[in-house]
């Protein structure tokens, strides 16, 4: 369960999150969905532990441990995935290299043995399989030369390697057409379970036609200011955020 | 802290703290008088018995050196040095020539160990007996000429090596036992005059290795040298001298550590490689010298020549290096390609931290129809280190068809460090192609934040991505070397989180 109360967070001085208070029970999908600026991608920052995302008030907790007092790769090994909106080009760093030496961090810190190389090929092979990726897209380097889409594929390939308790998608459908979308929405459902619970951030209700969340939250000036279920999507797409934050 | 700060001070203090060889050892030594004249060279040439034509030989360089000045035009800073105020030969006690390795001191033998010279060459070191012929179990065998201050006090494999008709020898024994060989090669490449370091080492040489593989010859085994510079004030000139004859193929692995002092020591090193028609030498170097402390305090100073010539058709020579230590490299490992279709090649990593300086890169010499030469260097500079890459590709009028590509990359970690790229291209060949492409970037916090998102440490961070940045170079490396380099790279940038 991830649950966030009374958050407020600058960016430069500026303040962005006004109090944002959120609950994402173990097992449920919600979504984010708001205006440019709202503060959506703030958020999923502040929530992974960027730099320059300073909190100023509320807490936030995920099963309990108090993520905002600990390091980003320990809130990684807690369980806590976010799949980047512009994912990061590492020239040189082969994709299975990363692959293997983030899975093997996250193991060590959770006290499990490290994979092998044998051991790892096996489990990208078939995870990789599952996402209909070609193979060689482990020996290319950490997202050098990608298309947009294959950018957001990599970024769910990682998802299904690292297997997360929560995983923070922050407008993974931007840029992408529709049969990537469905694979990144297939990705992503493949995941669904008791264990697994997922914030979406976007902008457009169409990716919510693919992973269909449990609820819907829209975020305006840094703050929550509706929820409901995922009929709330429709209603956005119908008639507008302005509309949505006047009848708020 | 922001992290990237973080990163600037833990790179700071890497070499405070993580130096990890920083040790002397305590063995009588046997000193020549301070200070350097026509005497002293005389005193280096007797104390190794030499023949009359190479003393002779030393006494010309000496002549040179007096007459020449110190280059100034390296982007390097130092206080000047006085040469007269460094011993010129310094050799341990009772090392006069062990017939077996039980002679050697065990101090010595202590010295490889905390070195960290890898498991199979110490086996071979303290056993002698067996160790060669039978190494280590699914490993390559690697054959060593240890150098400890001025004399060679152990080498390997000698005996197999000497069945394919290989020698491999400290260049004091292959003056003895090779004269004829020695006087035809020594000085061919780097003449006793060519720069002021290099006269100043022809003078007053105590040892190195020599490398001659015969015609035909595959050599067995990767032959490899540590050198280490011991007594203080002690300047080290080294002389290297490999000879591949037609048709022979040989890597040779170079790595070498100091102990941490606060005097600057002075290191002038020649190293002379000859390729012969279809020969291919592979020259590799991991250096790890002190570079001195956070305040740029002490350290080494490294004033390297190294030549390689393409004699013969088809030969090719390739210079590998990885450069993490000294407070100041000066150091441009060349190839003269005078044979058709020769080829030279140039892999390059050097990181300068804390108040080091790198004034580094190669000269490819086209000479010969159709040569080839590449050029690939990775600086990566960090603290207040300064890094220089300079290189020359120069292309003769008879170079027809000569092709060059170089590649200049630089990495920045942290705002108060500097890297530079001086490309000199000379071309007198119409049909001649060159290409040089360059950049200059930084770890960006992006990209520390993505794998620390993925559950990495910053530590971890910088060190994949460092590498990622070394891979084209790194690959170059033979295999065992590798990994000793990647280990090196993720200790120099060790205590990368405060």
């Amino acid at each position: 369960m991830l649950r966030i109360e009374g958050l407020t967070a600058e960016v430069e001085g500026k303040p962005i999150l006004n109090g944002v208070d959120l609950e994402v029970p173990s097992g449920e999908v919600h979504a984010i969905m708001g205006p440019n600026g709202s503060g959506k991608s703030t958020l999923s920052y502040v929530l992974a532990g960027r730099e320059g995302y300073v909190v100023t008030g509320g807490s936030a907790t995920f099963n309990g441990v108090d993520i905002l007092a600990i390091e980003p790769e320990e809130r990684a090994a807690a369980g806590l995935f976010l799949a980047f909106q512009y994912p990061v080009e590492l020239p040189g760093v082969g994709n299975a290299t990363f692959l293997r030496t983030a899975l093997n961090a996250q193991r060590r810190a959770k006290g499990e043995s490290e994979l092998d190389a044998m051991q790892f090929l096996k489990l990208a092979r078939e995870r990789m399989k599952a996402l209909s990726m070609p193979e060689d897209m482990l020996k290319r380097g950490v997202n050098v030369g990608f298309s947009g889409g294959e950018k957001k594929r990599n970024e769910i390939l990682q998802m299904a390697m690292l297997k997360p308790a929560l995983a923070i998608l922050d407008e993974t459908d931007s840029g992408l057409d529709i049969d990537a979308l469905k694979i990144v929405s297939d990705g992503v459902n493949a995941m669904r379970g008791p264990d697994f619970s997922a914030l979406v951030i976007t902008h457009y209700q169409r990716l919510l036609d693919y992973i269909v969340p449990d609820r819907v939250h829209v975020l305006i000036s840094g703050r929550i200011v509706r929820s409901g279920g995922p009929e709330l999507a429709q209603e956005l797409e119908a008639q507008g955020y302005a509309a949505v934050q006047a009848a708020a | 802290m922001p992290a990237v700060t973080e990163t600037i001070e833990a790179v700071q203090s890497v070499t405070e703290s993580g130096y990890k060889w920083g040790f002397e050892t305590d063995i009588e030594m046997e000193f020549a008088p301070k200070g350097l004249n026509e005497d002293i060279v005389r005193f280096i040439s007797a104390k190794k018995n030499e023949p009359e034509w190479l003393l002779e030989w030393r006494l010309r360089a000496f002549a040179a050196w007096k007459a020449m000045e110190e280059p100034t035009w390296a982007a390097v800073k130092y206080p000047p040095i006085d040469y007269q105020d460094a011993y010129y030969y310094a050799a341990p006690k009772h090392t006069k020539g062990p017939k077996s390795l039980d002679e050697v001191d065990p101090e010595l033998l202590k010295t490889y160990a905390k070195l960290g010279i890898p498991l199979r060459e110490q086996e071979i070191l303290a056993g002698v007996e067996g160790a060669g012929s039978t190494p280590a179990e699914g490993r390559m065998p690697v054959a060593v000429d240890a150098v400890f201050d001025s004399v060679s006090v152990a080498t390997t494999f000698k005996d197999r090596l000497e069945k394919e008709g290989i020698i491999f020898c400290s260049i004091s024994e292959a003056v003895q036992k090779h004269p004829e060989l020695v006087r035809k090669y020594l000085g061919t490449v780097v003449p006793q005059g060519d720069n002021f370091f290099a006269a100043l080492n022809s003078a007053v040489f105590t040892d190195g290795s020599f490398v001659y593989i015969p015609k035909g010859v595959r050599c067995p085994m990767e032959l490899s040298t540590y050198f280490r510079i011991n007594a203080k004030s002690t300047g080290q000139f080294e002389r290297t001298l490999i000879i591949a004859d037609a048709g022979s193929h040989v890597s040779y692995l170079e790595g070498c550590t100091a102990p941490m002092r606060d005097e600057n020591q002075l290191h002038a090193a020649v190293v002379e490689l000859v390729a012969m028609d279809d020969a291919t030498i592979k020259y590799s170097t991991v250096q790890n010298w002190y570079p001195g402390d956070a305040e740029g305090k002490g350290g080494i100073y490294n004033f390297v020549t190294k030549r390689g010539a393409c004699r013969g058709a088809r030969s090719k020579i390739s210079w590998t290096q990885v450069e993490t230590g000294s407070a100041i490299t000066w150091k441009y490992p060349s190839c003269i390609l005078q044979g058709a279709d020769s080829v030279g090649e140039f892999y390059s990593v050097a990181i300068t931290n804390n108040y080091q300086q790198a004034d580094t890169g190669t000269k490819m010499f086209h000479i010969g129809p159709r040569t080839t030469s590449t050029i690939v260097s990775k600086g990566i500079s960090a603290g207040h280190g300064q890094n220089t890459y300079r290189g020359l590709v120069r292309i003769g009028a008879k170079a027809t068809g000569a092709r060059n590509f170089t590649q200049c990359d630089s990495l920045l970690i942290g705002d108060l460090c500097g890297a530079h790229t001086v490309p000199y291209i000379e071309n007198r060949c119409m049909s001649a192609k060159v290409e040089h492409e360059a950049t200059t970037s930084r770890i960006a916090e992006d990209q520390l934040f993505y794998c620390r998102q993925r559950g990495l440490t910053e530590e971890e961070a910088v060190g994949l991505i460092v590498n990622g940045f070394c891979r084209e170079v790194l690959k170059e490396l033979p295999m065992e070397f590798a990994v000793e380099a990647q280990k090196l790279l993720q200790i120099s940038l060790e205590g990368s989180v405060g």
